[in-house]
């Protein structure tokens, strides 16, 4: 593990120093769409009290600068299948953004949807030798977590230090100088494969940028959706995108599970196209403009033309019903949904105080779809729109867009992973002359 | 209707349901690193501001390093300025005095540096006052150019009031002690009450006044004398002297005119009248009255010189 902590540490630094430079990129890279917001950091917090804006949960210090999305090209389930075609994507949105913004942006801070993450509750515990926890202690004790195999090839994106026990008092968000014997903590580990990994950081590359940060593309939603009671009492995030459907689970501000249904938005235009023979521009179209999940007696009605080019009168002059549309539509959105309730059911998400599932992302869009999520998933659901965050643009700010905040957030406040620690000294080579500094720091 | 009825597709106006492909542009490699560059501040500054300072500063080096260019264009410059500053608008071309006298006028006459009719840019009018100003005669000069071309020179001379008689030779004062001129004697002006002695014209004021309240005797006033560079004496004709003490020369000298009137003082036999000492006045008689009274007491008589004459008879 020590050298995923050097190249985390070395994002870390990277996201350090370019906060001090003052402007940092957000790439949101999905299967639809290709999202790049610039925001600009100001340590003072001068962007207050702009427009009738209030401190907005502590995020308020820095503003977007620029923003752009594109159509996203050369992806497939939220994985880069096409390196030199998402190359050329994610080149026009930061072209467009860093248009917009008027600053050059050199650091980035990406997500990365797909690529089959997997999630993980660690434990570890020490013996306290001076009867109180200090800095080094919680080092030591997130090292000595005892990690499963992971599998061949697979990449640590995030591990996040859940919970502190010391002794018997479970819960502690911040166990420094408490006193006891014991220290105990959870740890919520989530990998993904280090291919897709590689490759999304080999295209950002490519483009001339450097990555300050990576994070998981539900852990982002997640944070721009859901809010800070949600995050505290517990919730579920349900983020439905165009290459697949992501969950994430939060309770007392931590995430404690992730997964990724590999059914999404992409998927349903394909549906459509079959079972209606359309192409499938035409299919997105009538997705997204007539698109539903409740049929209603005034749909059979509502026909709506589809043309075509294929020179055959017949073909091309075809008229359907929204309810068509709808048919076609409906079983693939309970397909996901119940994949869902699967992963949420995997989770252990029926034992959770509180079953709040707030759902977001471009399919959450869908007219009905709280009505049918409430049959499956359970009673408390709710829409969630991402966070509002200083200058951002109206059209911006829908749910398809709250993994870009949600990256935001993460930029300006990353919560503590495991790497944000001192390594703890044994794990140290024996030459290093600091090892013995830190000897005598400890026991002087 | 025509017989046969075209069923083929055409295309429609409105067609709303053919969803047009947008154009998918993305910037080349080239392009994205040209834009990100431009991007950069140290680029942007240097191509917005360097690169055209540097062709401006280029090109004018370049067309003023030939010597006969940079001739030209100074010689095109001053052409230009000559042109301007002798325009007819800007020329003067009389010089007006007022209040000088004939030989003030003449001295500031030939105190102008050129010849009328010349520009106005040529004549320094600061420069020309502070000259003028040099000259004793003049108080104070208002100089400037009035529209039409006309050089005016508002003077007004320092009025003459003393006469001072020092080792070098006799000065005209003013009020204020100033010089006005040097006379080569006396007689020039019969007019002026004379004062003489280091640091008269310091104390002219006072000498002023001493003359004003010299009324009764004014006609017999030969002048007055600093003495000391301190006090006044008051020279009477008839080898008469009134000293003045140091402060409060005005009422002694009042104070000695009323001794005058009231006992014809000055009338009779007495050289000097010694008020230094406000508070006991000491009179120096002449020699003939010593004379009276020594004969009187039987004391042998005085000489001219103020001694003891020998007695003829005793000595005969």
């Amino acid at each position: 593990m020590a050298e995923l902590y050097q190249t985390q540490r070395a994002m870390r630094n990277m996201r350090r120093a370019a906060l001090q430079r003052g402007v940092i990129g957000i790439l949101d890279i999905g299967t639809s769409k290709i999202a790049c917001l610039v925001l600009k950091f100001d340590g003072t917090g001068t962007f207050r009290e702009t427009d009738g804006v209030g401190p907005m949960a502590g995020q308020a210090n820095f503003r977007v600068i620029g923003a752009a999305s594109t159509r996203s090209r050369g992806m497939r389930r939220g994985e880069i299948e096409t390196m030199a075609e998402t190359e050329r994507a994610i080149r026009t949105v930061v072209t467009a953004a860093q248009k917009l913004a008027g600053v050059r942006v050199d650091h980035v801070i990406a997500c990365l949807s797909g690529g089959r993450p997997a999630s993980y509750g660690l434990a570890g515990e020490i013996v306290l030798e001076s009867g109180k926890v200090g800095e080094h202690d919680v080092a030591s004790v997130l090292a000595a977590c005892d990690a499963p195999d992971f599998g061949r090839g697979r990449e640590v994106l995030h591990a996040q230090p859940v919970n502190f026990a010391v002794d018997n008092r479970s819960g502690l968000a911040d166990p420094r100088d408490h006193v006891g014997n014991k220290l105990a903590c959870d740890m919520h580990v989530l990998t993904v494969d280090g291919d897709m990994l590689g490759n999304l950081v080999q295209c950002i590359r490519r483009c001339d940028l450097e990555l300050a940060g990576i994070a998981s593309a539900s852990y982002a939603s997640a944070r721009a959706s859901l809010v800070e009671d949600e995050q505290e009492l517990g919730a579920a995030c349900i983020d439905f995108g165009g290459g697949g459907t992501s969950v994430s689970i939060f309770v007392k501000k931590h995430m404690i599970f992730s997964d990724h249904v590999q059914i999404g938005g992409a998927l349903v235009t394909q549906d459509i196209a079959q079972g209606l023979r359309v192409p499938l521009p035409m299919a997105e179209r009538l997705k997204t403009l007539n698109g539903g999940v409740e049929a209603t007696g005034r749909d059979d009605r509502d026909m709506i033309e589809v043309g075509g080019d294929t020179g055959d009168w017949e073909a091309d002059r075809r008229l359907v019903s929204r309810a068509d549309v709808i048919g076609v539509m409906r079983p693939r959105i309970e397909e996901i949904l119940e994949n869902v309730r699967q992963v949420l059911d995997a989770a252990g998400f029926d034992f959770m105080p509180s079953q709040q599932i707030v759902l977001t992302g471009g399919g959450s869009q869908i007219p009905g779809l709280d009505g049918l999520a409430a049959r499956i998933l359970g009673p408390n659901i709710r829409c969630g729109r991402p966070l509002r965050i200083d200058g951002l643009a109206h059209q911006l700010t829908d749910p398809s867009f709250s993994s870009a905040v949600g990256l935001a957030l993460f930029a300006a406040h990353p919560q503590d992973e495991w790497w944000d620690f001192e390594m703890p000294a044994e794990a140290y080579p024996a030459r290093s002359l600091r090892r013995a500094y830190r000897w005598f720091r400890n026991n002087w | 209707m025509p017989d046969v009825i075209d069923h083929r597709p055409r295309p429609r106006a409105d067609a709303p349901s053919s969803p047009r492909i947008k154009r998918d542009p993305a910037p080349s490699r080239l392009k994205y690193r040209l834009e990100r560059m431009w991007l950069t501040p140290l680029y942007r500054r240097l191509l917005r501001v360097g690169v055209p300072a540097f062709l401006i500063a280029m090109t004018a080096g370049l067309w003023l390093s030939d010597e006969d260019r940079r001739a030209t264009l100074t010689g095109g410059v001053t052409a230009l300025i000559d042109k301007v500053q002798s325009r007819e608008e800007f020329q003067v071309r009389m010089m007006t005095v007022e209040g000088a006298s004939p030989v003030v006028d003449k001295a500031l006459r030939a105190m102008l540096p050129v010849d009328l009719p010349a520009s106005s840019f040529d004549i320094d009018l600061p420069a020309l006052r502070l000259q003028v100003m040099q000259l004793d005669a003049i108080e104070s000069i208002d100089l400037r150019v009035k529209p039409g071309g006309i050089l005016s020179a508002v003077v007004t001379e320092r009025e003459p009031a003393l006469l001072w008689r020092h080792a070098r030779g006799i000065e005209i004062l003013d009020e204020g002690g100033h010089r006005v001129a040097g006379v080569t004697s006396r007689e020039v002006r019969p007019d002026l009450p004379l004062i003489a002695g280091d640091g008269a014209d310091l104390a002219s004021a006072e000498a002023l006044e001493l003359i004003d309240a010299a009324g009764p005797i004014l006609p017999r006033l030969r002048g007055l004398v600093r003495r000391g560079e301190r006090r006044w004496d008051v020279v009477l004709n008839h080898g008469q002297r009134i000293m003045l003490p140091e402060d409060g020369a005005v009422i002694a000298l009042e104070a000695a005119i009323a001794l005058d009137r009231a006992q014809d003082m000055l009338g009779r036999d007495v050289t000097t009248v010694d008020l230094r000492d406000p508070s006991r006045p000491v009179l120096r008689l002449g020699i003939d009255a010593r004379n009276t009274i020594r004969q009187a007491r039987g004391k042998p008589l005085l000489g001219p010189d103020g001694n003891i004459l020998e007695d003829e008879k005793k000595g005969g």
